[in-house]
């Protein structure tokens, strides 16, 4: 087979699955997150936690509910990872203040970005009982703000919006956990490793030393792709052959990552009754993911070179899991994102700075579509001159002014944080190289950190305190202002009633809306990150 | 109203990470046995039982067995990672050419050009594959140093080939520490 029909194959083969799983993954979601019932699991973790699972919460209490469990969350796991040398299965591993701070932000806002190495920084029961937890809980987190938002949208006339406890509880209870021991049950099965066993020096077939690693890397492993969280068992992520030690694996790891953000817009027409919304943003997503997947693979293919790739993935693979990787905020890498051809390089920026939304990260991918969709059917109403409405909500000034500020703290923090960290000699410093690809380097560091990525082109040395913080702050304002804003919209049109559909209605299920909301993502990523590009991958690739 | 929910947010963080942290983990650790060796990383042991390697990860080798592609952390297995240079830039061209250079001087009965795979270091620094193409290229190499047959050897590289799965999902290698494994005599289970 050549390489090409092999590159085409191979990306059909995602789309196949993920069209296949969209369906019953969606419905199975809507169940879920519809249901009066609650489990006696359920019931327990209410009881233990003390909250009422049948009062809903307005929109402040749901936001406020959201910023104090990850604010606790981020500290508990500073500390946790600070206090590691303390605790058993710590493999004598710690980490600097400002590391374990940064480390700490990164898994509980689902950016993963490591700005450490897994082999040096974290021992066995951190992975486990802290970072595992974690990608667990973000995941489950931006799920439930992107219910919320949708409930909110189904609704009229009411002040609530729903019950975070019971969302996030039932989003990692029913739909996070079962998917995850499934995953990991196959990633065992195809190698990934499992194991409480010590790093042992061995003496090898050829008489050298060598280092065997082990650890619970298969139930890391399964919910850092389910939960699109990205921060690897070892520094070399998912190139690391313990973590994806086959074809079979990375395919798995590839549709894992993908899956629960394909299948959102299908819970999403289902709870707004009427499942045509939900196949126009899965059409916009999926046009922009197949875009990327396939020019990233050509590129790769066509350029021929593995540096920085497994030889057991090839380049159509490498790029395959590097499109969707950098299109969903997961941030895992099976191959090494710095060696990347210039053009793919910047296809992977580009996909971040899209704003994750191709189909972007669970939970959050939906409801940074769903901010794109009401700038969409804000400036097509300018254009005709009606007035803007979504699913018969009038999208007034309120709306706009919350969806702006969802979508600009993104940008304003990459190009502002860019901007400083390349005048400021510390940063400086600690790029592997100058000119075009260097720019680059700074450049994917920011865009990944406050898009909640977590992958980097990683020649940059992040582990100083400057950067360490400087990300940190990116990754904590580029998750949570877009959060508050979206639960306030939710609270807004929540609120409303709904109008009828007239003649006069712009339908926003259709394919020339669908079409019409693409162009307005590429448009407004385009205006906000081109000159950034253009220094960077672009001068590269020309060059 | 703030207090309340960072109360609620520390129980629940604490019953989860009994949970997720715990209880899952340790589930999967248990289901992981019906694998056998897998979870342990699919180790090799030689004849005395000693652990030699695992058959997921490559070692570096001398010249009298076959060799894995290069490495930014010569395999040590402390770290991990590639050299994260870019394709277009002069050091990736510098380094190609005298990775080039050495395995042509190294290996001067070899038959065609040095591959790709052979030129460029992977991304895990722990690959354990390489091509059909480049173990084919070193049997010369490894015939002339050990004093056995080439034809022996190509059967050998023809036993530790692993095809892509699906014929598309990755592409065949050769898993070059099984090779040297059954080369040093090994016998896998």
């Amino acid at each position: 087979m050549t390489p090409a029909l092999a590159g085409v194959l191979s990306v059909l083969c995602v789309v196949v699955i993920l069209v296949v799983i969209h369906v019953p993954l969606g419905s199975w979601i809507h169940r879920v997150f519809t249901s009066e019932h609650h489990t006696r699991a359920e019931r327990a973790v209410y009881r233990l936690v003390g909250v009422d699972p049948d009062g809903e919460q307005r929109w402040t209490t749901y936001a406020v509910s959201v910023l104090a469990f990850s604010g606790a969350s981020i500290l508990l796991l500073f500390g946790f990872l600070l206090g590691q040398g303390f605790l058993p299965w710590s493999q004598g591993r710690s980490m600097n203040v400002d590391t374990a701070l940064n480390t700490a932000v990164s898994f509980v806002t689902n950016t993963n970005w490591q700005s450490y190495a897994g082999e040096a920084g974290t021992g066995y029961l951190v992975q486990a009982a802290g970072l595992t937890v974690q990608n667990f809980l973000s995941a489950a987190v931006g799920l439930a703000v992107a219910i919320a938002v949708v409930r909110a949208l189904a609704r009229q006339d009411s002040d609530r919006i729903g019950n975070f406890w019971v969302d996030v509880t039932r989003g990692t209870l029913r739909i996070l956990l079962p998917l995850a021991v499934l995953a990991a049950v196959a990633l065992v099965a195809g190698g990934v490793v499992q194991n409480l066993i010590e790093p042992t020096t061995i003496t090898t077939i050829g008489g050298g030393q060598q280092v065997l690693q082990g650890g619970l890397v298969a139930s890391q492993e399964s919910i850092k792709e389910l939960g699109t969280n990205g921060g690897g068992f070892f520094n070399a992520n998912s190139a690391h052959p313990f973590e994806n030690p086959n074809g079979w694996t990375n395919l798995l790891e590839v549709v894992l990552l993908l899956a629960i953000s394909s299948a959102l817009p299908y819970t999403y027409g289902l709870m707004v009754k009427d499942r045509r919304q939900g196949f126009a943003l899965a059409g916009a997503m999926g046009v922009l993911m197949v875009g990327a997947m396939a020019l990233l693979t050509w590129s790769e293919v066509a350029g021929g070179s593995l540096e920085g790739k497994e030889q057991r993935f090839g380049t159509a693979w490498s790029a395959i899991f590097a499109s969707a990787t950098t299109g969903t905020s997961t941030g895992a890498v099976s191959a090494m994102h710095e060696s990347l051809q210039p053009l793919s390089g910047g296809v992977a920026l580009l996909n971040m700075m899209l704003g994750e939304l191709s189909p972007g990260g669970v939970g959050t991918g939906l409801y940074s579509m769903l901010v794109m969709v009401v700038l969409t059917v804000f400036i097509a109403g300018l254009m005709v001159g009606r007035t803007p409405e979504l699913l018969g909500k009038t999208i007034g000034r309120r709306e706009v002014t919350l969806v702006s500020l969802a979508l600009l703290i993104t940008p304003t923090l990459v190009l502002v944080g860019t901007g400083i960290a390349l005048v400021n000699p510390v940063s400086l410093d600690a790029m592997s190289t100058a000119g075009p690809h260097g720019l680059s380097e700074m450049l994917y560091a920011f865009t990944s950190a406050a898009n909640n990525n977590g992958s980097a082109f990683a020649g940059l040395s992040a582990d100083q305190p400057f950067l360490n913080l400087a990300l940190a702050t990116c990754m904590l304002l580029g998750r949570f202002v877009p959060i508050v804003a979206v639960l306030a919209f939710a609270g807004g049109v929540a609120r409303q009633g709904r109008r009828p559909a007239t003649a006069g209605t712009m339908p926003t299920s259709t394919a020339s809306f669908a079409g019409f909301l693409v162009v307005i993502i590429l448009i407004v990523a385009g205006l906000t990150y081109f000159p950034s590009l253009a220094l960077g991958s672009i001068a590269e690739a020309l060059s | 109203m703030v207090w309340r929910q960072l109360l609620a947010s520390l129980r629940f963080l604490v019953v989860m990470t009994v949970l997720l942290g715990l209880a899952y983990p340790a589930a999967v650790t248990l289901a992981a046995q019906a694998f056998g060796s897998r979870a342990a990383g699919s180790l090799l042991t030689d004849a005395d039982g000693r652990v030699v390697g695992s058959a997921l990860l490559g070692q570096a080798f001398g010249p009298e067995w076959f060799q894995g592609r290069p490495s930014a952390s010569a395999y040590s297995g402390e770290t991990s990672g590639g050299t994260n240079l870019s394709p277009a830039s002069s050091d990736q061209a510098d380094a190609r050419a005298q990775r080039k250079a050495d395995l042509v001087a190294a290996n001067p009965e070899a038959i065609g050009p040095v591959p790709e795979d052979a030129l460029t270091a992977s991304a895990s620094g722990l690959d354990p594959h390489i091509s059909v193409a480049y173990a084919l290229w070193q049997v010369p190499r490894v015939a002339r140093e050990r004093g056995v047959d080439a034809g022996a050897l190509r059967n050998l590289v023809a036993a530790a080939t692993e095809p892509a799965p699906l014929d598309f999902l990755g592409q065949d290698s050769v898993n070059v520490t099984r090779l040297n494994f059954s080369l040093a005599g090994g016998v896998q289970r």
